[in-house]
């Protein structure tokens, strides 16, 4: 392996258990453990444990701690009550996403703000490049490990480790919890459309956390995930990309994230173009779509209509769950309504496919 | 995992000669490496190939993969079974599992492959 690569602290558990490792934007990285499908079906049906220490950590603290992130960012964060959690955009001034990010109200003054790693240093520079006074802005990636549990039985397992109830952590809401005697912040938050929590934790204490919650869920088949199956269970729930759904170039109006874009919230960076392309009406908008013949979508392929191209797929696979091959696309507004026939070109052919509603797949309530 | 009466291709591809004619698939290390088949794209027969072109796809859940015929021929033979369940190409890549039938043009262009043992050695040297 090439040594250059950056590691998590979790790296040499990946290794002991046999996971098939990939560079992943500078990071070796387990890509799968037993399988993708098998893994998969894992986190739908029982819970799975994900390594996402890779992802950034950006802590602000001061008096001005909440301005900046309302400038920087294109939800509203003034709400939020401490420990509570909130997803949003952070645009350019031109409405194009530099990232999208969780925002965890610690203290009145004191956020985190949780970013893609591919983006942390971008991020980090995007912050202090826009700070104001008042605010103390520090990257402490590498010293927080992050463990994620996903699946209907997340709770159950976790609990079995913790001093609190986790009952009592509602949907995007966090508390201090211990894991296994060690000081972790928990969430309950996830990138794959089921129940489940997050875990932040230093570094330090990972691999003692990690091992025990895989212990402490064997009896109801817990067992490690890699970014293979992550990507197939985001994609089902049609949670974003960024760099597929999400990028420099696409702004969160036409990803369908204008819910967590509050226009009518004081000035924040690219609000007047966000505005003005809604008042304009959007040119393009992401679609979800079902193939209709044999074949695959992948990201960067074209949209045609009629043999004329109005797109490209953002996110397309074959999605586990549902047994069918689907996909997200970027097209022109016009083409853009639930039940229209399009096609994807897959490699030499022009493959007939339908907008459906999305998401393609959600769990059932409890 | 590599089966002595098979020869193998640098693209890891295995044939199983047979008179005239040979199966194609991939080996071991090949579906290990795709992980989990889900969708496979096969050539029609009767369709003629020269030797290293593609002559389909195979699908896993992340990998787009061309799959090259070792030897030239005529396709005499395609496996309808992999349309509707590709993870035999996982679960018996030397059985049920199989791509193609290839009507060989070229008996020569044989000796290009390697044996089992030679097979093995490669991979050790690619890895």
């Amino acid at each position: 392996m090439n040594d250059s690569l950056k590691k998590t602290p979790l790296h040499r558990a990946h290794l002991d258990a046999k996971a098939k490792m990939v560079d992943f934007g500078g990071w070796h990285m387990p890509v799968q453990y037993a399988g993708i499908l098998e893994e998969h079906n894992t986190v739908r049906t029982k819970a799975g444990l994900f390594d996402v220490s890779h992802m950034g950590e950006i802590d602000l603290q001061g008096p001005n701690a909440l301005d900046l992130i309302q400038k920087l960012v294109t939800n509203d964060a003034s709400k939020l009550s401490i420990k509570q959690a909130l997803y949003s955009p952070m645009c350019f001034p031109d409405g194009g996403i530099v990232d999208d990010l969780l925002i965890y109200r610690k203290g009145k003054e004191h956020f985190l703000l949780v970013v893609n790693a591919s983006n942390t240093e971008k991020d980090f520079q995007w912050i202090l490049d826009n700070a104001i006074d008042g605010v103390e802005i520090q990257n402490i990636s590498p010293e927080i490990a992050q463990i994620a549990l996903q699946g209907p039985l997340a709770e159950e397992v976790l609990q079995k480790l913790c001093d609190k109830d986790l009952s009592q952590i509602k949907y995007y809401w966090f508390d201090n919890v211990t894991v296994d005697g060690e000081d972790c912040l928990v969430s309950r938050t996830g990138y794959t459309g089921e129940d489940g929590f997050e875990i932040y934790l230093p570094s330090e204490d990972s691999h003692k956390v990690w091992t025990a919650i895989l212990k402490a869920g064997e009896e109801e088949g817990v067992t490690p995930i890699g970014l293979g199956a992550r990507d197939t269970l985001r994609f089902e729930a049609r949670l974003p990309l960024y760099g597929n759904e999400l990028s420099e170039d696409i702004s969160p109006l036409e990803a369908g994230l204008g819910i967590f874009v509050k226009l009518d919230k004081k000035d924040f960076i690219g609000k007047a173009a966000l505005a003005k392309h809604k008042a304009e009406g959007l040119k393009r908008k992401t679609i979800g779509f079902e193939m209709l013949e044999r074949g695959i979508p992948r990201s960067h392929y074209k949209v045609l209509k009629d043999g004329q191209e109005i797109g490209f797929v953002t996110s397309g696979s074959f999605a586990p769950t549902l047994g069918k091959n689907i996909g997200l696309a970027l097209v022109k507004s016009e083409f853009a309504q639930a039940g229209n026939n399009i096609e994807i070109q897959v490699r030499t052919r022009s493959l007939k496919a339908q907008i459906i509603k999305t998401p393609f797949y959600k769990r059932e309530a409890k | 995992m590599y089966p002595k009466d098979l020869k193998y291709s640098k693209d890891h591809e295995w044939m199983k000669v047979d008179g005239g004619k040979a199966k194609i698939g991939i080996t071991h290390y090949a579906q290990d490496a795709l992980g989990d088949v889900v969708f496979v794209e096969l050539p029609e027969e009767g369709t003629s190939f020269g030797a290293h072109e593609g002559i389909g796809v195979i699908e896993s859940v992340k990998a787009v993969s061309d799959v090259y015929t070792p030897v030239s021929g005529e396709i005499v033979a395609a496996n309808e079974d992999l349309l509707d369940a590709p993870e035999l190409i996982n679960e018996d890549p030397y059985g049920k599992g199989w791509l193609v039938e290839i009507e060989l043009n070229d008996a020569a262009q044989l000796e290009d492959l390697m044996n089992a043992e030679e097979y093995e050695e490669f991979l050790k040297e690619e890895e």
